[in-house]
């Protein structure tokens, strides 16, 4: 690796034996002579400490207090978290098994259909292939109120409502199904609809994935035995591409567990009827937003960002490289 | 006899095992199955779009039809004009929601740009003390939404300063770890080491290297940065939602979300409802389209070793 201008002068204690004061000189030598490294990532560091490193932590204290936004925060212990995890019956009832069942439908599901479709795609002839990755990408572009309006009136509950209109007119349904308003059918079309809209960067990843792998190695792989289409994605794609497997993972996951609007947009209540769309999201938003009660609302928050960061770990171990590769 | 009939029989299954190996090669069925496989997929895929389209021309007396249809005899544009009137007699027209977003989208996209190139560029390249840390959090932050923490970030924007003024829209969007990341693992893979210290020798600056050589050899990565930022900035509502009060200061989408509550039960305003849906997805789709063939080029060095 090449060392630009900076950085050039000064190797880091030269003399091992040379005391503490010498050593912490050469070390702010060393950071000196990085200055303009320094100078070029500050703008970046600084937002990123502003916005996402002390609200992570600010959320982290918060969570031990009780804060309603009015009075300074006064400190409370685990107290809210001992009410999260076990008196508080929402959350345990609808928003927590509400998350996990979304998270493990959409994320898992829409990952392994994306890499299906990455891959199918991935055969087509060069011209086609641009539009059928188009098309498929395309729902992903569609942003947050968009979706409401398309896909309240194409799921309203009436006749008037598409889906509706036209399973009536095929004869598969008798009445008309109240699709987001009804408690039963709620989480349905919302894993529906936000899977629909999912194909997005992960998709794209894995699809510049598939079509990166070394040609050469199919033929190798045909020399060495390989038979079908099944054996080569097994053992020649899916090694190949594990990087981009492990971004696109990691996009799912991110993706899963922020989408937390999609139920109260499609139902358009807040809370959703008898909370069936209630994730952690929501009550994140009721506490925080609604019943200002800040403390308990940062402890649901570091509560999801804790699932996140497991549920990435998690994909680290399936699709993370070891070593070398 | 069973000798002389097992060998025409062997004969033929070697034939099928030929001919099952050479499908590996040609596969013309398996190729038509696929199209036919994709284009239903396609087909569901692009419904509720063209639907929004249709919707946003249909006139009037066509939103009420019942059953409801997906197709329109006589497109208009009656729906964005309604769209336009509908604010023009509140205390902010739609016309101040778009210019926000234009200028805040603007903004966004130039300030991202520019500052993930920066921190991308070191970051790739130097090896100063604290760069592993600061790239490993940034992989942490990868597998995090800052979404989920909106009420510290209010906190903080509100010690800032940044409430009710072009700030509070930028500033939180600047920070952007997976920017960052891209255009790292791009650097990392498409700037050879010689040309900098090639550059280095002639007395190239830092910073003339920077844009002079970097940047041009790391177009792609700027095209993909800029195009995920605006389609994420386009779309979002939070920093309106969060960090403006002052309603002049909201943007687009945040203006859409508010029309579209109590959407339900009005059929009449779907319409423009609808042009309102349209005026945000279609800007997201074009600029897509230009720049695909780039975006699919970094995605490429996107994984995480």
């Amino acid at each position: 690796m090449s060392q630009s201008e900076a950085g050039m002068t000064v190797p880091l204690s030269k003399n091992r034996n040379a005391g503490f004061g010498t050593r912490l000189n050469a070390y702010f030598k060393l950071i000196w002579s990085y200055r303009l490294s320094y100078l070029f990532i500050a703008p970046f560091v600084l937002c990123f400490l502003a916005f996402i490193f002390i609200p992570v932590v600010l959320a982290i204290l918060l969570s031990f207090t009780y804060f309603n936004a009015l009075q300074p925060p006064h400190f409370v212990g685990w107290q809210n978290y001992l009410y999260l995890l076990s008196q508080d019956l929402v959350f345990l009832r609808n928003a927590l098994p509400n998350t996990i069942k979304f998270a493990i439908m959409v994320g898992p599901g829409g990952y392994i259909a994306s890499f299906i479709l990455a891959w199918l795609i991935s055969q087509l002839p060069n011209y086609s292939r641009t539009v059928y990755a188009l098309i498929i990408y395309s729902p992903s572009l569609v942003a947050g109120a968009a979706m409401t309006a398309i896909w309240v009136p194409l799921l309203m509950g009436d006749r008037i409502g598409y889906l509706n209109s036209m399973l009536l007119g095929l004869g598969l349904i008798d009445k008309p199904v109240l699709w987001v308003t009804d408690a039963k059918y709620l989480m349905g079309s919302m894993v529906a609809v936000t899977l629909w809209s999912s194909m997005g960067v992960g998709f794209l990843a894995q699809l510049a994935g598939v079509l990166n792998v070394n040609k050469e190695l199919y033929e190798a792989g045909r020399i060495d035995g390989v038979k079908s289409r099944l054996q080569e994605i097994w053992y020649i794609t899916i090694p190949s591409m594990k990087p981009q497997m492990l971004f696109s993972a990691v996009m799912a996951i991110v993706g899963t567990f922020k989408a937390g609007e999609i139920g109260q947009q499609l139902s358009q209540q807040f809370p959703t009827p008898q909370y069936a769309g209630h994730v952690l999201m929501s009550h994140i938003q009721d506490y925080g937003e609604i019943r200002f009660e800040m403390g308990y609302a940062s402890a649901i928050s570091v509560f999801l960002l804790i699932m996140m960061y497991l549920a990435n770990k998690l994909g680290n171990k399936l699709f993370g490289s070891r070593g070398d590769e | 006899m069973a000798s002389l009939a097992s060998n025409p029989v062997a004969k033929m299954f070697t034939a099928i095992r030929n001919k099952r190996r050479n499908r590996l090669n040609r596969a013309d069925s398996f190729q038509r199955v696929l199209y036919v496989l994709l284009t239903l997929l396609s087909l569901f895929m692009i419904l509720p779009l063209i639907f929004i389209f249709v919707q946003a021309l249909k006139p009037y007396q066509e939103l009420f039809i019942v059953p409801p249809r997906l197709y329109v005899e006589s497109p208009t544009f009656n729906n964005f004009r309604e769209l336009f009137v509908l604010s023009s007699s509140s205390v902010v027209p739609v016309t101040r929601y778009l210019f926000n977003s234009i200028v805040v989208t603007a903004i966004t996209v130039i300030g991202v740009v520019i500052v993930s190139a920066l921190c991308a560029y070191p970051l790739a390249k130097h090896r100063f003390p604290g760069s592993k840390v600061l790239f490993a959090t940034i992989l942490l932050t990868l597998m995090f939404a800052p979404e989920t923490v909106g009420i510290p970030r209010y906190l903080v924007a509100s010690h800032l300063g940044i409430m009710n003024n072009y700030f509070g829209h930028l500033l939180p969007h600047l920070a952007a770890p997976i920017s960052v990341f891209l255009m790292k693992q791009f650097v990392d893979t498409n700037v050879p080491n010689e040309l900098l210290e090639a550059a280095k020798i002639d007395g190239a600056k830092e910073l003339t290297i920077f844009y002079r050589i970097v940047i041009p050899l790391i177009m792609p990565a700027v095209a993909t940065v800029a195009i995920l930022t605006f389609q994420s900035v386009w779309g979002n509502t939070e920093t309106s939602r969060l960090f403006m009060q002052d309603e002049s200061m909201k943007t687009f989408p945040f203006f859409l979300s508010t029309i579209t509550t109590g959407a339900v039960n009005n059929v009449a305003r779907q319409g423009a409802v609808a042009a309102a849906a349209l005026i945000l997805f279609l800007p997201n789709l074009l600029f897509f389209l230009f720049y695909q063939r780039k975006v699919i080029a970094t995605m490429a060095h996107s994984g995480i070793k």
